[in-house]
């Protein structure tokens, strides 16, 4: 009888580290069995090799880009995929923590300028705005500004239009971010004699960017998967290196589940990154 | 209530006032449709140390919060040290940096090891440079008992903990008038002996300080003048000796036996 207690308070203790059926990643096991069963067909089968082959695309390399400039170097496929979601994402950020600053700004006409841009971006399509972005706004700054318009490549466009259509998405980060810092921090950086950018900078910026880290990387996982929207200018990312495929071979299972291999393993990777990063904010934080 | 303060003799005698630093001239805060301050005056010699007290939602808090104009007054004018904080050329940076604030819940900037609290407004304000900003820090530390802190994290640290860097981070930047607003409030019991004997020392090494608190053993052992507030205006106004044992005033008699009683 002793001993039983004894047993289920080692029971107890040990819940953490020992196996639990209720709390073991049974959704993680289904999607690596997915993700396996792709990789085995992949492998064996000449028609999913080939799509496989064809979509992920060729890496340029030094040699690529010495003949074809950047474009070379990026090569296709997937390197098109990752190369637009980082520097779409790069840019973003900065445009996202201007407007999210804005968005929080005591001056009305930035404050107005910064919801104007956040609710015009949210309010229409992501699939319209990188039409209206790459065909509209692109093609007329650009001459605005003296450049012909002729000269930006489609991807540079899809670029653009991701980097705008997220810059509002975080912006409203942003300032969830900056609102999740509590007020008394800005009284105490005042009372301290720092002015209002300087408390900004010094003290809620940190502690915000802090506060949102897990929300951007959710960010940009949702944007390596809007990247395959931008498939509709021809950008030949694995979205289109898809489409390509299925329409010349006419392989549509074959190109479209290892389309759907590849952007799975992408994002599941990173959103497994992601959970350890914040258990690990989690225990810092205690 | 229990008085965390051994009574001592009135140290006031030997402390000498100086000139008028902070002068209050008919104070109104209102927000909204209630009116939190209503026609406050005080005036606060240089080395006074001056206690608020009063019933919750009397406005103490907001008076001391004008002070530093954290809260802008309706109406009414507020000179420190000679700068009048309503004037519309006053750089109300410069006059904060000559004015410490301690606050009930501490506020120090959770990202930044204990240290860089205290280095922070030191060195983008007094333009110290890293060596002696932090020779200046550990300086406030050792005065308020906590140098072996100085590269903790605020979380890693106890209320009590917490508040005394909070009151170092103040002094690091030599204010001249320190504002405390119940600083004591968010503290465990054991803990408050600990924020009141920093409090108390500066108050002897001759700070000038305003102090928003329901310590009544710190208002009757430190200081010059203890206010009563209520509803937004002054009741009553005296030496802690005069005022405690010897109130005028039926609501401050009333407010003392409440708070004395237990």
């Amino acid at each position: 009888m002793t001993g039983e207690i004894q047993t289920n308070l080692n029971n107890n203790k040990d819940q953490d580290s020992r196996f639990s059926v209720r709390e073991f990643p049974w959704w993680l096991v289904a999607i690596i069995g997915f993700l396996l069963l792709m990789l085995l067909l992949i492998m064996t089968n000449p028609d999913y090799n080939r799509a496989f082959n064809f979509i992920k695309g060729g890496f340029g390399g030094i040699a690529g880009f010495q003949q074809g400039g950047l474009a070379g170097f990026i090569g296709t496929g997937i390197t098109i995929t990752i190369y637009t979601t980082l520097v779409a994402f790069a840019i973003a950020l900065v445009i996202g923590l201007l407007a999210g600053l804005g968005r929080v700004s005591t001056n009305v006409f930035v404050r107005n300028i910064a919801i104007t841009y956040i609710e015009f971006i949210r309010g229409v399509p992501t699939l319209v705005l990188i039409f209206t972005v790459a065909f509209v706004i692109v093609p007329s700054v650009s001459s605005a500004i003296g450049i012909s318009g002729q000269s930006i490549s489609t991807n540079a466009r899809g670029i653009t239009a991701l980097a705008v259509i997220y810059g509002a998405f975080l912006a409203e980060v942003f300032r969830a971010g900056i609102e999740s810092v509590p007020a008394g921090q800005t009284e105490a950086a005042r009372s301290l004699g720092l002015n209002g950018r300087q408390a900004m900078r010094y003290v809620v910026l940190p502690q915000a960017v802090r506060n949102v880290l897990p929300a951007l990387g959710n960010d940009f996982i949702a944007m390596l998967k809007d990247s395959s929207l931008i498939s509709v200018l021809a950008v030949r990312d694995i979205t289109q290196m898809a489409r390509l495929h299925a329409g010349s071979t006419f392989r549509f299972r074959e190109s479209y589940l290892v389309l759907t291999f590849l952007y799975l393993s992408m994002t599941i990777a990173l959103s497994l990154i992601l959970r350890w990063y914040e258990k690990r904010l989690r225990q810092n934080a205690r | 209530m229990q008085d965390n303060i051994t009574e001592t003799s009135p140290m006031t005698t030997n402390r000498v006032l100086g000139d008028d630093i902070i002068v209050i001239d008919n104070l109104y805060k209102i927000f909204g449709s209630v009116m939190a301050v209503c026609g406050f005056s005080l005036t606060v010699r240089q080395g006074e140390v001056v206690v608020i007290v009063g019933p919750s939602g009397s406005g103490k808090s907001t008076v001391l919060r004008c002070i530093n104009h954290l809260e802008v007054p309706s109406d009414g004018s507020i000179h420190v040290d000679g700068v009048h904080l309503e004037d519309k050329k006053t750089n109300i940076n410069a006059v904060r940096a000559e004015v410490g604030m301690v606050f009930q819940q501490f506020n120090l900037f959770g990202h930044l090891s204990v240290l860089d609290n205290i280095t922070l407004a030191q060195r983008l304000i007094r333009k110290r440079n890293k060596q002696e900003a932090e020779e200046i820090a550990m300086e406030q530390l050792r005065r308020v008992g906590i140098p072996e802190k100085a590269n903790a994290f605020p979380r890693q640290l106890s209320g009590g903990q917490q508040q005394r860097v909070a009151i170092a981070r103040s002094l690091a930047m030599n204010p001249k008038i320190m504002l405390f607003d119940e600083p004591t409030s968010a503290l465990d019991p054991e803990m408050i002996k600990e924020v009141l004997d920093v409090m108390l020392d500066l108050a002897r090494g001759g700070m000038t300080m305003v102090v928003v608190t329901h310590e009544m053993g710190f208002a009757r052992s430190a200081a010059d003048r203890v206010v009563f507030m209520d509803q937004g205006c002054v009741v009553e106004m005296a030496a802690p000796k005069v005022l405690f044992s010897d109130p005028k005033h039926e609501r401050t008699k009333l407010f003392l036996s409440k708070i004395i009683s237990h």
